[in-house]
């Protein structure tokens, strides 16, 4: 392991309290709802917020008795703070000058990062002259500068509009993948996590509440926040076999075990009907509906009843199906996409 | 599936009127508030002696006046600077007990009347003053009624404009940038000089002039701590209030000199202190 921190900040109403494991050359992704305390942990990384107990190491040195300027760290913030006065040049050269290299060498290090970013031309402009995309860029460049073993990334997409983040993220993971280094980022957003990170870390009020890789934790969410986020309807219940017992529900599922067990299942996944359905579907329950709202090209319809769900269904089902809010309904999902894991 | 026509937005309508008539009590102060400030100077402008202006300019003891003036401003302004900008950063970054009485402390030569400056900085810094007796016996250096000494007036009087200034815009500052530059290596000093120093210049800038214009001013501490000798300690200032009582029209090109320096440094700074919101 490169990093092992344990990180513990203490304020009033609110505590993060959280074991961080990284290994050289790993991304690890911190998710989380606002407030739930990532950025807190990456400035308690960086030495920006003083800890309150734990301690940090990298490569076996203790870094937690380090001011931040003498830590070997790189930070990409969220709105990527570059210096307003100095050139895209010289914000990466910044790093190496403190490190005490001279002025000409820095320079040199500093157009080789922007060259490596794709930014050679753009080099004597100014931050107030850089698209959002190129200050990203350029960021990232600073931040490499000081040859980091440890990379912190800060919400290093959410400053960016839709389209200019798709090809920075792609870009993105590419210099991350080539960076040696133990890799640490914040975002509020599952797609980065996802497309950037090797393990994720879902964090809510201070603590970890789920890890894994990301298509285990897409596959199996284990919290409401999660499931929101991947796009899951989730429950939890006690498994008995191949059925899951989820309040007066009893939903059969594709797994089969015993216990404390999560149910989940695609909004997709579930069928509405206006009179109980032929051939009764194995998974099917009365519910109300709570709500109707565009849902890409889908509509998605929230349900009351024995259980809350999403159901997503085409318009023009919405339309033959002739959908109210506060009509009672049918609904039912096969038990082939309904899937089980222990709690 | 419904067509999802653009929403239409209500625009507004032209403004109406319905405001009223506007209220005496307070049009009619405003104005005389106006007239009050803009008379003096449109007075000192109509009795100016145009014809021979130039000529009294030119004058030696004008030009002297001037010229000591300008020097002991400028001297006293960098002197503020060295001191007053540290003392700002001290005051807006670091948490130290009695940080509140010390900014009090500082801003006190604002509101405390010149001549009591003045009389302040005899007691302790003159030939008997609880420094000055030691700064003469160690060093051999006297203030008062030196060059000097009109410097040391005019900097204690000044350098409150620049530390209140500067330590605004620091507080303005965003200090993300200051921790942007720590995570790159950056020592607190490395920090102040390359990032934090040229990210609030306009505040140091701004409270400069206004450090300088209140330096070139300055006349009750001055007289008092300084004299007033010619082409020693005889400022502009001092030198407008002599000539008023034995050459009034000498006086007027004197103030007329100041006031176009001030016109021109409110003209300098008019983005940054006089605009509206």
């Amino acid at each position: 392991m490169t990093l092992r921190a344990r990180l513990v900040v203490n304020r009033p109403a609110f505590t993060l309290d959280l074991d961080l494991h990284v290994a050289a050359g790993e991304v690890v992704a911190l998710l989380g709802p606002n407030g739930a305390g990532k950025t807190t942990a990456l400035r308690a990384l960086a030495g920006l917020t003083r800890m309150s107990g734990g301690q940090i190491s990298l490569r076996g040195r203790p870094l937690h008795t380090l001011p931040a300027e003498s830590r070997p760290i790189g930070m990409v913030f969220q709105d990527y703070l570059l210096f307003p006065h100095l050139s895209a040049l010289d914000n990466v050269a910044f790093g190496p000058r403190c490190q005490g290299v001279s002025k000409a060498e820095s320079r040199r290090a500093a157009a080789a990062l922007l060259e490596r970013v794709g930014l050679a031309g753009r080099a004597s402009a100014r931050p107030a002259q850089l698209s959002g995309g190129q200050a990203q860029r350029v960021a990232l460049a600073r931040a490499l500068a000081v040859r980091p073993e440890l990379l912190l990334l800060d919400e290093p997409l959410a400053a960016l509009d839709a389209h200019t983040r798709l090809e920075v993220r792609s870009r993105l993971r590419r210099h991350l993948a080539d960076f040696d280094g133990a890799t640490v980022l914040v975002t509020h957003d599952p797609l980065d996590a996802m497309v950037l990170a090797d393990r994720l870390i879902v964090i809510e009020h201070g603590a970890i509440v789920q890890q894994g890789a990301p298509a285990e934790v897409a596959r199996r969410p284990r919290t409401d926040y999660v499931a929101r986020l991947v796009g899951l309807n989730l429950y939890r219940g006690t498994a008995d076999g191949g059925r899951v017992k989820v309040g007066e529900l009893l939903l059969h599922t594709c797994e089969q075990f015993d216990g404390p067990a999560f149910v989940a299942f695609p909004p997709a996944a579930v069928a509405l009907y206006r009179s109980r359905p032929d051939g009764s579907p194995r998974n099917l329950w009365r519910a109300t509906i709570d709500g109707i709202e565009r849902h890409g090209d889908n509509v998605r319809v929230h349900l009351d009843g024995p259980v809350t769900a999403f159901a997503d269904i085409t318009p023009a089902a919405v339309a033959d199906l002739d959908l109210t809010p506060g009509q009672r309904i049918w609904a039912s999902v096969k038990a082939t996409e309904t899937h089980a894991y222990p709690a | 599936m419904s067509s999802s026509a653009p929403e239409r937005l209500d625009l507004p309508g032209p403004r109406r009127e319905v405001s009223g008539r506007l209220p005496w009590m307070l049009v009619l102060p405003a104005v005389a508030g106006l007239v009050f400030l803009v008379l003096p100077l449109a007075g000192l402008l109509i009795r100016a002696p145009w014809p021979t202006l130039l000529e009294r300019l030119a004058e030696p003891q004008v030009l002297e006046a001037l010229r000591l003036s300008l020097v002991s401003a400028t001297v006293a302004t960098v002197v503020c600077l060295l001191l007053g900008v540290p003392l700002a950063w001290l005051l807006a970054r670091v948490e130290f007990p009695g940080r509140r009485l010390v900014r009090a402390l500082v801003t006190v030569p604002l509101v405390l009347p010149p001549v009591v400056g003045g009389v302040a900085l005899l007691l302790v810094l003159g030939r008997r003053g609880l420094v000055g007796q030691w700064l003469e016996a160690s060093f051999g250096i006297t203030l008062p009624f030196t060059t000097a000494g009109v410097i040391v007036a005019e900097a204690f009087v000044a350098m409150p404009f620049l530390v209140i200034s500067v330590e605004g815009a620091l507080r303005g500052a965003d200090r993300r940038f200051e921790e942007a530059a720590a995570t790159l290596g950056a020592s607190r000093w490395t920090v102040f000089r390359r990032v934090t120093l040229p990210m609030v210049m306009p505040g140091v800038v701004a409270g400069a002039v206004l450090c300088w214009a209140r330096a070139l001013g300055e006349f009750g501490a001055t007289i008092t701590f300084a004299g007033n000798f010619p082409g020693t300690t005889r400022t502009m200032p001092l030198a407008v209030y002599l000539a008023l009582e034995t050459e009034p029209e000498a006086a007027i090109v004197l103030s007329l000199v100041l006031l176009a320096v001030s016109v021109v440094i409110l003209a300098s700074l008019r983005d940054r202190w006089v605009s509206a919101p």
